[in-house]
């Protein structure tokens, strides 16, 4: 049995200087209010944080990684061919109660299935309840993937698969696969408040939220029957506080403990100050530029590879991530299983850069333009400085670069219609799988206008190499076939890749053995 | 006196269907669609774009979706967020109590220290005093909110450790709300101390978001009552010997009260717009906050029903202060 993740996460010494408030609650300072309690329907790590804490998931991810472990399933097994999954469930599972529902029964199949069908079925009651919107469902290509789903008996299902898919377990165990209860489901539905369930949650999970007030705070208590056994800690209140600088002087007060996404800028006074420590992960994400290999000159390799030698990364990470990036010389993160540390980067040297230039047949340079987004995001903290940056440097070998730049929204969408000459854009893994990156981001499917891979690379051996890998399940076997595939992509240049943000969460001195995760979630 | 509150509440029903018209259409200049917003790096399939279009109604042309609108807000349906699914009206009203409960304590101090100011200042004209009082109310008015509640968190909440950071009460407390209103609710409630946290979260906000209603008062005061100190009629109340307190009291100030309520009256406007920054600020969950991430998330109904809400909070107040000049100067409501 797997150790459960709140079990070691927390022991809070002493709290607070001042609120008289319980030793054993803490507060954790959160950005933003969730859109809701239905993962299913969300797609912003601040309501994933809100409702990881209430629901479980058949399989989930280690504390502070991306291996899969056991969740509501204490194990399962795989047919040879890879296509049908049979989950064994834990037994005893407790629902969480609230004001409108009592559960009569444990956990159980029937919650695996209304929870999947819910999603996935149109003809489902539930399907438009809150909204149709099932976002990461689609998203990981359920719909195309799932052929059945069965109630083998009470503590048994059996999930077939139209084709053998390598990192199914990873997608069921993100939070959009967090499980409800079908008898609450059923209860609300007659009570003619379907919508509930999703506002008023209960989980199986170890903390039960007790009061939600928007904008203000999420209040939960440890759900003592929890399966795992009781939390360690009694109370967990999600202060919502979206200005960074104000997190910082809670943090500093000791009216909360724990705070995500810090302004940079407060970094080195952070450091200083004895009553805080802060704790570092290597993020799964990268952001990168991307040429447009469908448009000249970057149809031609040697033009990427110049374009890759004459840009400064250690520049960019200097003065845009400050000390929040690592320099990217892979598409797929450090941390993630398969990452291949002997591929060496382009080197920066801009005279043979332009030397290659005019072997390709640019000897004066080339225009183009060169797009930047208009927000920060996860992977970037400033676009438009990066592309200031490598703008300049461009300029030394002869290629003048216009900086674009678009509404949010406007700009991902034209960027993925392949609009763009070279383009910055980026990533952030949703389920530790290197499919999630090389497939979703380079893989010739994604490479059709409107797709995620905004290089449009679509290169055969590239492609064979991470269709192959998504059909094998021997890991040691995936492995060699996504280090290929790294060479691969370094050779073709693609993308110039930019940097790994590092997520980085202060704490107070109080807090012991909290782990940040490497999805930038936040669960307690 | 009817008919001039008649005829003042008939020239709101035009302005209302004004905000209806830039609420509705002016969110839709801005670039992009709510679905894409929704959508982040990994995009959203066509076919699928298109299904949730039609599911919010958005794929029908601009006419008929302000037509629709209009109709199920005359019904009192300002429909749903898109988001978070709940209803507008229902979000609204759980915030808009903060909002106005800042609000409210901005104004008291703004009146309360404004209006003595302004008096003073003017009585005591060319002193130290009114050079004082002016030139604080000027640095006042030009002060970016933003910067300013940033520098009294910095020194009253991590310096001095005399205020709270943010928030409406301390994590402590757990109050269920029954009138919205902290400060009523936590005397309702058993908790002892909880109305000491909730006025203690409320100070810092209510002195930021003060600041520029204040400013404005002290200056208007002291300009209006210049205006009457330099009257016959009040030359004359001296010569008769009548205290200094009752004339600036009884004779100038109430006639000066005429623009000092106007401008009163366009303050709670500007309170409305400075609550969007000192809300977002001192995490203060109130309609402000609530707006602006409906912007970044183009959540069309929630900007449209809370842009009418707020629209017609801010009528309310002006028709108010409307009436009041019809109260404070007779000839006001005869000439209607």
């Amino acid at each position: 049995m797997r150790e459960f993740p709140t079990s070691a996460a927390f022991c809070i010494a002493a709290l607070l200087t001042s609120a008289p408030l319980s030793a054993k609650t803490l507060v954790y300072c959160s950005e933003g209010s969730p859109e809701n309690f239905y993962p299913a329907v969300n797609t912003t790590g601040t309501s994933f944080d809100a409702g990881s804490q209430i629901y479980d998931r058949i399989v989930d991810f280690e504390r502070g990684g991306t291996k899969v472990v056991p969740g509501l399933a204490e194990r399962w097994d795989i047919s040879v061919d890879g296509t049908v999954y049979t989950f064994h469930l834990r037994g005893g599972v407790k629902w969480q109660s609230n004001r409108l529902f009592k559960p009569t029964r444990d956990f159980n199949a029937d919650d695996i299935l209304f929870s999947i069908e819910r999603q996935w079925k149109e003809s489902h009651p539930y399907f438009n309840v809150t909204s149709s919107n099932h976002s990461y469902f689609n998203d990981m290509g359920m719909p195309a993937l799932l052929k059945s789903l069965e109630k083998v008996d009470e503590a048994t299902v059996r999930i077939t698969l139209n084709h053998p898919e390598a990192p199914f377990l990873s997608d069921l165990a993100m939070e959009y696969a967090g499980i409800q209860s079908k008898e609450y489901a059923d209860a609300m539905m007659k009570a003619g408040t379907p919508e509930k369930i999703d506002q008023e949650p209960i989980g199986t999970g170890p903390f039960y939220l007790v009061q939600y007030q928007k904008d203000a705070t999420i209040r939960y208590r440890a759900f003592a029957e929890h399966w795992a056994g009781k939390a360690k800690i009694d109370d967990l209140i999600f202060a919502i506080t979206p200005d960074a600088e104000v997190r910082w002087a809670k943090l500093q007060k000791g009216e909360c403990q724990i705070m995500p996404y810090p302004n940079p800028a407060d970094l080195d006074t952070m450091r200083k100050n004895p009553n805080v420590q802060i704790l570092e992960q290597p993020g799964l994400n990268v952001g990168y530029l991307a040429y447009n290999m469908t448009k000249k000159p970057f149809d031609d390799v040697r033009v990427r590879k110049a374009l890759n030698m004459a840009i400064n990364k250690k520049a960019i990470i200097d003065a845009v991530y400050l000390s929040t990036g690592v320099a990217a010389k892979n598409p797929i993160p450090p941390t993630m299983w398969s990452y291949n540390d002997d591929i060496k980067d382009d080197p920066f040297d801009p005279a043979a850069a332009k030397n290659l230039l005019a072997e390709a047949g640019y000897p004066d340079g080339f225009s183009t333009d060169l797009w930047a987004m208009p927000v920060q995001r996860p992977y970037n903290p400033n676009a438009r400085r990066i592309a200031e940056l490598m703008q300049a440097d461009l300029a030394k070998i002869g290629v003048k670069a216009e900086i674009k730049s678009f509404e949010w929204g406007e700009y991902r969408k034209r960027l993925q219609d392949g609009e763009h000459q070279m383009g910055q854009f980026g990533w952030t893994g949703d389920n530790g799988d290197p499919d999630n990156f090389l497939n979703s981001l380079l893989g010739c499917a994604a490479a059709k206008t409107g797709g995620g891979n905004i290089a449009k690379f679509c290169y055969q051996p590239f492609e064979e190499l991470v269709a192959k890998a998504k059909t094998v399940s021997d890991q040691a076997e995936r492995t060699a076939l996504y280090r290929k595939a790294q060479v691969v992509f370094k050779e073709q240049a693609p993308w110039f890749t930019i940097a790994h943000a590092v997520q980085l969460v202060p704490v107070r001195k109080e807090v012991i053995d909290f782990k940040p995760s490497p999805f930038a979630r936040h669960t307690f | 006196m009817v008919r001039f509150a008649l005829v003042r509440i008939s020239q709101v029903i035009p302005t209302f269907i004004g905000i209806t018209l830039v609420a509705f259409f002016l969110i839709r200049l801005v670039p992009g669609d709510p679905i894409e917003a929704m959508a982040g790096e990994r995009g959203i399939d066509p076919a699928r774009h298109e299904r949730l279009l039609r599911d919010f109604g958005l794929d029908q042309p601009l006419l008929i979706q302000y037509g629709r609108y209009v109709s199920r807000v005359l019904q009192g349906d300002l429909g749903r967020s898109m988001v978070t699914r709940e209803t507008v009206l229902s979000e609204f009203a759980t915030l808009f109590p903060a909002t106005l409960e800042l609000s409210f304590c901005a104004m008291l101090i703004a009146l309360v220290l404004g209006l003595p100011a302004g008096i003073l200042a003017a009585v005591r004209r060319n002193s130290l005093l009114d050079h004082g009082v002016m030139g604080a109310a000027l640095t006042g008015y030009s002060m970016p909110i933003f910067w300013w509640g940033l520098l009294l968190i910095l020194l009253f909440s991590v310096e001095l450790d005399l205020t709270p950071v943010s928030g409406r009460i301390g994590d402590v407390f757990y109050i269920e709300p029954v009138t919205g209103f902290l400060l009523i609710d936590t005397l309702l409630s058993d908790e002892p101390g909880a109305f000491a946290s909730a006025l203690s979260h409320l100070v810092l906000p209510a002195i930021v978001l003060g600041t520029i209603p204040l400013a404005v008062i002290a200056r208007m005061t002291r300009s209006a009552m210049l205006e009457v100190l330099g009257e016959d009629y009040i030359r004359t109340a001296r010569a008769k010997g009548l205290p200094g307190y009752r004339v600036i009291w009884l004779h100038a100030l109430r006639n000066a009260a005429i623009p000092i309520v106007t401008v009163i009256g366009l303050q709670v406007g500007v309170l409305f717009t400075g609550a969007i920054l000192t809300e977002s600020l001192f995490s203060w969950p109130g309609v402000g906050k609530w707006l602006v991430e409906a912007i970044g998330r183009r959540d069309y109904p929630v900007l449209q029903g809370g842009t009418l809400l707020i629209g017609a909070a801010v009528m309310a107040v002006n028709l108010l202060v409307d009436l009041a000049y019809g109260m404070i100067n007779p000839r006001i409501r005869h000439a209607a």
